[in-house]
């Protein structure tokens, strides 16, 4: 029997299947009368063919040119590639052989803005990149112009806390935000509301202080834009208070979840070494095994007086990543705890009336005061020459700053090192030999914010 | 604190390092390589334990030629700058290679630091220096039949008409 014949059968057989009965094709007959085939088609057992019928149509000729791979372009308006990522997948069966991230669609040319924006007003564009920590953007910025002013060491004791506060909630609200799309990400609908609507207390809290819920542009060179408002302690001892027990919640609904490890262990895999020519920081850099936080090892503001661990994955893999997260916004946490301790009060942004710009009463009373303000306001304060990099711990990794500065109030050039950027570099290495099932884990547990990779 | 943090670098005998003149910035080290040294420098370093490429980037100094350099770096317009990490030693040390427009090329740090792969074409793309024997040099944040390296100081924000690649009146004319 020929190839083509063999193909006929089936096909008729299915066919006949679907069509055979005593029923007309336009009529209904009483069931008593129904052929058992008739009956079965009710209950949509077609669709459900015989284990014989499904044999039948396995023995279908294969394709000659079956070896040959499937290239299928994932995004870049998939919902799980988190924005607008867009991933070539190289496919043979369901196996990813190569996927290549290309990336570009959100470029808006934010660098190229910076350098004609003031170092004042450019924490309005460093705190969009990354939207998912804008504070942790803005600290990066601040900190970078503050070396370049030569004073990084004046910055009033109150600001100092003040930023490590507020960047350790952002780290929570981040991670409580790589929850709900994980698990969003792997079916996990219900873990996607709770993420948010954890992630939507903190992001209260950031309105009540800095009138915005993202990109506040709140912490700037100098120190921080206001004072905490009142009430604040009680409304962070409120979070403190509220999180705990919904992250066992988390816990309970996937950490110890078969499902949920299944999906995610041994998924995505990469090694110490990799990850470190890769350049991944961050989590990633984490999973495998290595302890490297920022705030630990390079410390920044006060970490170095902070009791907290560094948390690190052993495989390197998917459910690592999820586990590191979900154990980071505990030990902020432990942090915001000791913060809290140790706020203490005084001034939140430095009396540097070249930097600074006055109290609003003091413009009433003095014409030095106004002229300041004006001159800060019109054309910025202006920043020796040099350049400085500085990199902090972002949610995502390291999250550096390299400013340029030709003495002008403008930065000559402002390079922000995304950490997101170089870790989708990982991608590849990760989805080699997986399933293309699996891709989206592996998507999601790298975390990417498109915003800062194409800044 | 304040009084320490101007880059001065003594004029005479600048400091060396792998001979290599190395400047101090805001108390961050900066070496400064030719092209002809940096790939032998860069292995160098990276044997000494700066085992991970932390940033790769690039400025074009067109409108501020002045800028300080330590004796016997010959200024150029643009200039990559690579940060290296030292994870066992907890450092940094960083990169300035000074590299002519009319011959802007390096060579690429690839093979030494895959990570610099996708960090190399956007300093491509943005700056239009390219990188000798990178696997995949193209463009990668712009579209690829833009025209022109963005943030190069000569290309102005703003004063270009808006590049479409999919000029639809343009093509019905065509037909």
């Amino acid at each position: 029997m020929t190839d083509r014949a063999v193909e006929d059968v089936a096909v008729q057989d299915i066919l006949s299947t679907i069509r055979g009965g005593n029923e007309p094709e336009q009529g209904l007959k009483p069931r008593s009368e129904l052929t058992a085939r008739e009956l079965l088609r009710e209950v949509g057992a077609v669709l459900r063919m015989s284990e014989a019928e499904a044999a039948k149509l396995g023995d279908l000729p294969l394709d000659p040119a079956d070896d040959q791979t499937m290239i299928i372009n994932m995004g870049p308006q998939h919902p799980s590639t988190h924005g607008v990522l867009r991933l070539m997948l190289e496919l043979q069966g369901e196996t990813v052989l190569r996927c290549k991230p290309i990336i570009g669609y959100l470029h808006t040319g934010m660098e190229k803005q910076g350098e004609n924006l003031t170092y004042m007003q450019g924490g309005t564009n460093v705190t969009r990149m990354d939207y998912l920590s804008p504070l942790n953007n803005e600290l990066v910025f601040s900190m970078a112009t503050e070396k370049l002013l030569g004073i990084d060491g004046d910055i009033p004791e109150r600001a100092v806390w003040m930023r490590m506060l507020l960047s350790e909630l952002n780290r929570m609200s981040s991670h409580l935000l790589f929850m709900a799309t994980n698990g969003m990400d792997l079916g996990a609908v219900g873990m996607m509301i709770y993420g948010w609507r954890e992630r939507e207390q903190v992001l209260r809290f950031f309105q009540k202080v800095t009138g915005l819920r993202m990109n506040h542009n709140f912490i700037r060179p100098g120190g921080v834009a206001a004072d905490l408002p009142a009430g604040w302690r009680d409304d962070v001892l409120h979070l403190l208070e509220m999180i705990p027990p919904r992250l066992e919640e988390y816990d309970t609904l996937m950490t110890g979840q078969p499902i949920w490890r299944d999906r995610l262990q041994g998924v995505g895999v990469i090694t110490q070494a990799e990850a470190i020519a890769l350049g991944a920081t961050g989590p990633i850099l984490r999973s495998t095994g290595l302890e490297w936080d920022l705030r630990r090892d390079q410390p920044y503001l006060h970490y170095d007086e902070m009791e907290f661990d560094v948390i690190v994955g052993t495989y390197g893999d998917a459910f690592d990543r999820y586990a590191i997260r979900l154990n980071e916004i505990r030990e902020s946490i432990r942090i915001v705890h000791q913060i809290l301790d140790r706020m203490p009060g005084g001034d939140y942004r430095i009396q540097n009336k070249k930097v600074t710009p006055p109290p609003r009463a003091r413009i009433d009373e003095s014409m030095e005061a106004l002229i300041h303000h004006f001159k800060i306001f019109t054309e910025g304060f202006k920043v020796p020459e040099g350049e400085v990099y500085v990199a902090i711990e972002s949610p995502r990794g390291e999250i550096g700053c390299y400013i340029v500065s030709d003495g002008s109030a403008t930065p000559y050039r402002l390079h922000v090192r995304a950490p997101s950027f170089v870790n989708i570099q990982c991608l590849p290495h990760m989805m080699r030999g997986g399933l293309v099932a699996d891709a989206v884990a592996v998507i999601s547990s790298v975390d990417p914010v498109l915003g800062e990779v194409d800044r | 604190m304040s009084e320490t943090a101007e880059p001065e670098v003594v004029a005479p005998a600048p400091p060396m390092l792998h001979g290599v003149p190395l400047s101090d910035s805001h108390g961050q080290r900066v070496l400064h390589p030719t092209r002809a040294a940096y790939l032998k420098l860069v292995r160098t370093l990276l044997d000494e334990t700066y085992t991970m490429c932390a940033d790769l980037t690039a400025v074009d100094y067109l409108t501020f030629p002045g800028r300080a350099l330590p004796a016997g770096v010959v200024a150029e317009r643009f200039e990559v700058v690579v940060n290296l990490l030292s994870i066992e030693r907890r450092e940094r040390i960083r990169l300035r290679v000074q590299v002519p427009p009319d011959d802007a090329t390096i060579a690429t740090l690839f093979d030494l630091y895959p990570g610099s792969e996708a960090m190399e074409r956007e300093v491509f793309d943005m700056f239009g220096i390219s990188f000798t024997d990178h696997p995949d040099l193209t463009r990668i944040l712009m579209p690829e039949d833009w025209e022109g390296h963005p943030l190069r100081k000569d290309y102005d924000q703003g004063r270009i008409p808006v590049q479409f690649s999919t000029d639809f009146a343009a093509k019905e004319r065509a037909q």
